[in-house]
């Protein structure tokens, strides 16, 4: 589904191969600065590689509208952002963005209890907790309909309860629709319970002259 | 009507009297401020005699050439006061915006309210002319300047709001439409303010001028209430302009935020 030759972002990454599959959930594995988040980046278009190519289903990236490409392969930042507005507001938003039709009341409901958040379509939504933002952005990327879902460390600011719900919620989606998924984590357990296959950043960053 | 009183020079030298008196209060309190007002005071003295000549001099000489050199210096250090003024950097690119918007906003409201409006014969009557390009360039530029400054204070403190938006698959214009649609609330409400204080609150200049020289009220009222609705039409013009291709140089050509 992607495929990454020689890659060279700045001096933060050097990645000479790297195949996705699609139909799979992939962990992205290693310390901090590691360039996790940034590799994560370019498979979405939000950054561009200085070298390099990266192709999504046979075409490189660089060719493709940005815009469509991350309607088809949607990203959840690192920092949870909340918009203005209800938590209504916060979980339609990605789909107004998308251009794509709104979803029923009762499905945002059954959302909410999927994502244990016992809260009302009406509230505010800056009024919420940080973990309770997280996963109301969480909420909000699931309900996209895409291709490939990137994570950016998802479930960073929840307790351990409350990760492995929705780290299951999510994760079945995933299976049960056939979908991909690529997620940062620095949790080993994380990345060993949920994924198919570990990508360990050690393993596949190499120095820029090491490039072949 | 009447015609307007002269005042002589020993009477306007008596006016100078409140610069005294505010002189001698600063001395008092020892605020530091004696230069500054001495400086003030003949700067605003000299640049009106030396405007005054100029004005003479080209009310006399009726000529098309005069009254557009004038619109050129008007819209040049406009633009050039809103660069000095916005505290952020600015890219070319939006200097450039910038100019643009300015220039074609104005002109296109001033040519209306010239041609269409109240209908100066010559079009280029300095007597009205200059004046009421003045004072569309000047509410423009004030409009813009605060609209430059909410952009791009928006983009800094909403980057990652934009940045959430995009990874979503949001255009660009739907990634920024709230800090757009604020900087443009910002740039705009002085002059929607000045519509609801009008009259009541204060008689702005232009009526001011125009009793004072001699014409009635109602024929002052006309004009101010044309002269407040084409400034709003011209504010409104050129921020719009200006935000609708502002907003892009923020984005590169992937659809990525370039801050």
């Amino acid at each position: 589904m992607f495929s990454i030759k020689q890659l060279v972002f700045k001096d933060i990454l050097t990645v000479n191969k790297l195949e996705i599959e699609s139909g799979k959930i992939y962990c992205l594995f290693g310390e901090s600065g590691s360039g996790k988040s940034t590799l994560l980046k370019m498979f979405n278009s939000m950054l561009t590689p200085d070298q390099g190519t990266i192709t999504y289903k046979d075409q490189s990236i660089a060719n493709l509208d940005p815009v469509q490409l991350r309607r088809e392969v949607v990203m959840l930042g690192q920092d949870p952002v909340v918009f203005d507005g209800t938590v209504r507001d916060n979980l339609l938003i990605g789909l107004q963005f998308a251009d794509e039709a709104n979803v029923e009341d009762q499905v945002l409901i059954d959302l909410l209890k999927d994502l244990h958040l016992t809260k009302d379509l009406d509230e505010e939504a800056d009024k919420l907790s940080g973990g309770e933002q997280q996963r109301l952005a969480f909420g909000r990327v699931l309900l996209m309909n895409a291709e490939v879902y990137l994570m950016d460390e998802p479930t960073s600011a929840l307790d351990e309860e409350t990760e492995t719900a929705i780290m299951d919620l999510f994760t079945k989606k995933i299976r049960d629709e056939g979908k991909t998924a690529i997620m940062v984590t620095h949790s080993k357990e994380v990345a060993e319970k949920y994924s198919d296959e570990i990508i360990y950043m050690n393993d596949i960053v190499t120095k820029e002259g090491a490039l072949s | 009507m009447n015609e307007m009183l002269e005042i002589t020079i020993w009477q306007l030298v008596t006016a100078y009297i409140f610069i005294v008196i505010l002189l001698a209060i600063v001395r008092w309190r020892k605020i530091p401020r004696e230069k500054e007002i001495i400086i003030a005071t003949l700067r605003m003295t000299i640049q009106l005699i030396l405007v005054g000549y100029v004005l003479m001099f080209i009310f006399e000489n009726e000529k098309m050439i005069y009254s557009i050199i004038v619109i050129i210096i008007m819209e040049t250090f406009a633009v050039y006061n809103i660069y000095k003024r916005t505290k952020q950097t600015l890219s070319r690119e939006l200097k450039k915006i910038i100019a643009v918007a300015m220039v074609s906003g104005t002109l296109f409201a001033f040519l209306y309210f010239d041609f269409i409006v109240v209908q100066f014969s010559p079009w280029y009557d300095p007597r009205y002319f200059i004046p009421i390009a003045g004072m569309l360039i000047g509410n423009s530029m004030t409009g813009i300047t605060l609209g430059v400054s909410s952009l791009v204070e928006g983009f800094s403190s909403r980057k990652k709001e934009v940045e959430a938006a995009l990874m979503l698959g949001a255009p660009p214009n739907k990634a920024s439409q709230g800090i757009v649609n604020h900087a443009f609330d910002s740039a705009i409400l002085p002059t929607i303010n000045s519509m609801v204080g009008m009259g009541i609150v204060f008689l702005p200049g232009m009526m001011t001028g125009v009793i004072l020289s001699g014409a009635g009220p109602m024929d002052a009222i006309k004009y101010q209430i044309a002269i407040m609705l084409g400034i709003t039409g011209s504010v409104s013009l050129s921020v719009i302009l200006f935000l609708y291709f502002g907003y892009k140089t923020f984005f590169n050509k992937h659809a990525q935020l370039t801050l």
